[in-house]
């Protein structure tokens, strides 16, 4: 089964909409965690979401390096399409 | 120098009512808000049959929490705020009002907390393992946390805790807020108790215990104090809040009061884990503790909340503890005598939010000088002769009122409250 990256954005932007209840079109792949107005327990949160969404593991210090939501996309297509 | 203290605002959300308004008169009615189990429990071979829920609150929270926040609060932090807002309304508070914010805190009763939260959260981890832990579990449980949203909504900045003594968790934290008025401690306190566990352990949990109704028949005949047929409290969920101040700065803004709150204490029984000492002691010190608080004579008490909870217990042992303090004052026979009612006929027993909601309905039935009834009480019991106000609210000339709370590990905590002049 492959998957394409339009399918794991428009999946991540829908966890993230959901979480911060924002509208999905307010989130773009530049769009950084903080301006969306995550706080630090709200990105773990998300994290563990992804990681329950697409049956993976993002390893902390991994996490720690994703700042925008596109930096998120690759890091989950990655491990999706390994 | 003593400061008297006034109930400057109230907020109820109750199995009766979601509102104040909606509680108070549903219950000067007579109604009851029980209902039966709900299916998903899954409690169908099990004999209890009736509980007491809060309906209809999903649609008002978003207007005292952003949505957003929805899953990182328990149910019982929720409640808080959405009593909270009302109470706070009703003062005529809001989040900018200029004043000492660190003079002005949040004490909240509860007796149990976030069992829902953490009855997932075991799951989660017992399914996935630590990863699975949801980073906002420990926040949202913890009791101190409805507390801690009423100090982050409100802008209070003074104390924000909970207190607990199981059923008189929030009559404890009424009383404790008085004092810090009283005595200088504090100028306004946001105060009362939440509790919303009624999850099917939780049901489990005191049915095996046998402390529940198993009444077979209508759930809103499930909770009888008094009656001869009673079996048990019905578990229910509520919250209760009041904004406490100095009468003097009340009257001096022209607040709205309600009543004064004049008298509190607290014992414990030293006696059992769950079973109320045989002869009383315990709850009849806090009854004359409380009155001597209030510079109060047994004789000048109209109305008497019962603690009422409906067990075969309780019920008798409360009437002979009554009787001892009161004397022939709470005797039928008496012209002008104190009249006792237990409202947990209607409400159930909402656990750590029982006391300040009892506390709450005394300050109205002073007010309105009109006294809630005892429900289902069809059949008397000869152990429990006093007057409970039968099955209709009447009308009552009243000056002062008392509320009694006694709780799991002995705790007997008791309010008094005067009529606003």
């Amino acid at each position: 089964m492959s998957f394409n990256r339009e399918d794991t954005l428009s999946k991540v932007v829908g966890i993230i909409a959901e979480k911060l209840s924002l509208p999905a079109a307010n989130i773009t792949e530049a769009s950084t965690f903080k301006e969306l107005g995550a706080d630090s327990l709200d990105i773990v949160e998300i994290i563990m979401s992804f990681e329950e969404a697409f049956g993976i593991e993002i390893k902390d210090e991994d996490a720690e390096k994703i700042k925008t939501v596109g930096q998120a996309v690759d890091l989950i297509h990655g491990a999706r399409t390994k | 120098m003593k400061h008297r203290v006034a109930i400057t605002g109230i907020g109820l959300v109750t199995p009766v009512g979601l509102t104040t308004q909606a509680t108070w008169q549903q219950l000067l009615q007579g109604q009851s808000g029980l209902g039966p189990l709900p299916e998903e429990y899954g409690l169908h071979d099990y004999p209890v049959r009736a509980v007491g829920l809060v309906k209809g609150e999903q649609e008002l929270l978003s207007t005292v929490l952003p949505t957003k926040y929805h899953s990182r609060t328990e149910r019982f932090s929720q409640l808080a705020l959405l009593a909270g807002a009302q109470a706070m309304q009703q003062a005529g508070w809001s989040k900018d009002v200029p004043t000492d914010r660190y003079r002005f805190g949040s004490y909240v009763g509860v007796g149990v907390g976030g069992l829902e939260g953490i009855a997932q959260a075991a799951q989660d981890f017992a399914q996935g393992g630590p990863k699975r832990v949801n980073p906002f579990v420990i926040p949202k449980i913890i009791t101190s946390m409805a507390a801690g949203w009423l100090s982050m909504q409100f802008n209070l900045q003074g104390p924000a805790l909970a207190t607990a003594s199981a059923c008189a968790s929030s009559a404890d934290a009424l009383g404790l807020a008085f004092r810090a008025i009283r005595d200088g401690y504090a100028d306004y306190m946001l105060a009362g108790g939440s509790e919303a566990c009624a999850i099917p352990l939780t049901v489990a949990g005191f049915g095996n215990i046998r402390a529940l109704s198993t009444w077979q028949g209508e759930p809103a005949a499930a909770s009888r104090p008094f009656d001869a047929n009673r079996s048990g409290f019905v578990l229910a969920e509520g919250a209760a809040m009041l904004v406490l101040e100095r009468l003097e700065a009340a009257q001096a803004r022209g607040a709205t009061i309600i009543a004064e709150i004049v008298g509190y204490a607290a014992t414990a029984d030293a006696y059992h884990l769950t079973a109320m000492h045989p002869e009383g002691q315990g709850a009849i010190a806090a009854l004359q503790l409380a009155l001597a608080d209030a510079n109060i004579s047994p004789e000048q008490v109209g109305y008497i909340n019962a603690h009422g909870t409906a067990t075969p217990m309780n019920d008798a042992q409360e009437t002979m503890i009554l009787k001892k303090v009161f004397g022939e004052h709470v005797l039928p026979a008496r012209l002008d005598h104190a009249v006792v009612s237990s409202t947990k006929s209607m409400t159930g027993h909402m656990l750590g939010a029982a006391g300040a909601a009892e506390a709450a309905f005394c300050a109205l039935a002073l007010r309105d000088q009109m006294v809630p009834p005892t429900i289902n009480l069809t059949t008397p019991d000869p152990a429990c002769d006093l007057d409970y106000v039968p099955n209709q609210a009447r009308q009552h000339g009243l000056d002062y009122a008392v509320s009694n709370s006694f709780g799991f590990g002995g705790s007997n905590t008791v309010l008094v409250l005067k009529r606003a002049q």
